[in-house]
């Protein structure tokens, strides 16, 4: 398990191969389920076209949870698209992991806390700019007044706290979840007995790791709608 | 990250990008943040898109389709409640001629059977009157007869020749005795 991240640096800014290589493979599967489910539209679904709609319906239901669907309807693009990357990347570095020279290449994204964070952030950053988009400038300053005005600390507060804990507690869920797998797979490969041993754990942990991955990917979804409601309704 | 405050205080201007760079991938955010913007933009186009037409579409023609359905519900009971009037109507009128026909023969009926017993009557009269004169006839013919063969007999027996007239008067009075006394 102690293996580094590949890195180079270009423009004088540092990037990692690894997570460029993953985000982009992630992105192909999404983008491939997706255009796939939704080729042959019918007006009577079948097959993934259920499916597709199912995760629509889903997403809509969560929207729908938090706010008014007038509101909500231009968040639903998002949350789609937010689950389903979620969901994959969490998916991704579950069968394996490849690590080439000591180096970590395949894995899963979600992994990464530079990415689950810059996730996080750009949630955050979308709910302050539908938030001064749908209230105004006034309203929404307004609102880190209400209703005590001396709360307005802990309410700044609350926003950077809101972002860590949503990118964090992905990036968690799904680092220690591949820690365990790797854990469980050098244990495998280290004896027959090793084998013997680490199969059962290592199965329930992978069927628990897909468990976990959809149930982030859903948390993930619901409290971005969460804070998306927080900051475009009226009637708080 | 406490000390890559410190390092970065420590020499703030030259090494800043390059100390970050030990820490933080920069570009690790930027290229999520692309990937994950050129994703979603793609997908509103070549899948989310679609979808959601092609679901609204099944939402109208579903909303069309109930009120079809209730329309058509609305038409087929008015139908139904227009046929029932017809129905009763229709009803009504048949009966109403099965007992005006009821009544009609009835009455024919009736005019037949008096008509036919006064028939009756008037064949029955006619022949007891023609019977009655047919028997005045017989007996006036028989009458003569036996007058005329009374006269051939008497004037036998007697040998002689007496005025007729006499004689005729004489045996018309017995014959009306012989008569009555039948």
């Amino acid at each position: 398990m102690n293996h580094e991240n590949p890195q180079f640096i270009l423009f004088g800014i540092g990037f990692n191969p690894s997570n460029i290589l993953m985000l982009f493979v992630t992105c192909l599967i999404v983008f491939l389920i997706a255009v796939a489910s939704t080729r042959r539209l019918q007006m009577k679904p079948t097959g993934m076209q259920n499916f597709m709609e199912w995760v629509m319906d889903f997403v809509k239901g969560i929207i729908k949870n938090n706010m008014d669907w007038k509101t909500g309807g231009r968040f639903h693009v998002l949350g789609i698209t937010l689950i389903m990357f979620v969901f994959v990347a969490n998916m991704i570095g579950l069968p394996f992991a490849i690590v080439w020279d000591h180096q970590l290449w395949w894995k899963s994204p979600t992994a990464d806390p530079v990415i689950t964070l810059t996730l996080a952030a750009t949630v955050v950053a979308l709910t302050h700019y539908y938030g001064v988009k749908q209230l105004g400038m006034g309203k929404y300053l307004k609102s880190y007044f209400q209703p005590i005005p001396f709360l307005a600390p802990l309410k700044i507060i609350e926003e950077f706290a809101n972002t860590l804990t949503l990118g964090l507690r992905l990036y968690g869920n799904i680092f220690a979840g591949e820690i365990l797998i790797g854990l469980l797979a050098t244990l495998g490969a280290s004896s027959i007995f090793g084998l013997a041993g680490a199969v059962i754990p290592a199965l329930a942990w992978l069927g628990f790791s897909v468990f976990i991955g959809a149930i982030q990917a859903f948390i993930f979804v619901m409290l971005t709608m969460v804070y998306m409601a927080h900051k475009v309704s009226t009637d708080h | 990250m406490l000390d890559t405050f410190v390092l970065l205080s420590a020499n703030a201007d030259a090494g800043f990008l390059a100390s970050l760079n030990q820490r933080l991938n920069l570009g690790d955010i930027i290229v999520t943040v692309v990937f994950f913007t050129i994703l979603m933009v793609l997908l509103k186009k070549f899948a989310w898109g679609p979808l959601m037409g092609v679901m609204d579409q099944r939402a109208q023609l579903i909303a069309t389709e109930i009120e079809q359905a209730e329309a058509s519900r609305q038409e087929s009971a008015k139908l139904l409640e227009e046929q029932r009037v017809l129905l009763k109507e229709a009803r009504e009128s048949a009966q109403s001629i099965v007992e005006n026909a009821k009544k009609q023969g009835d009455t024919q009926r009736e005019e037949l059977i008096m008509a036919a017993r006064a028939e009756a009557n008037r064949m029955k009269e006619s022949a007891t009157l023609e019977i009655a004169t047919e028997k005045e006839k017989a007996v006036a013919a028989v009458r003569e007869e036996f007058v005329s063969l009374s006269i051939l007999a008497a004037s036998k027996v007697l040998g002689k020749e007496i005025s007729e007239e006499d004689n005729r008067a004489l045996i018309e009075e017995t014959i009306v005795k012989a008569g009555e006394g039948r």
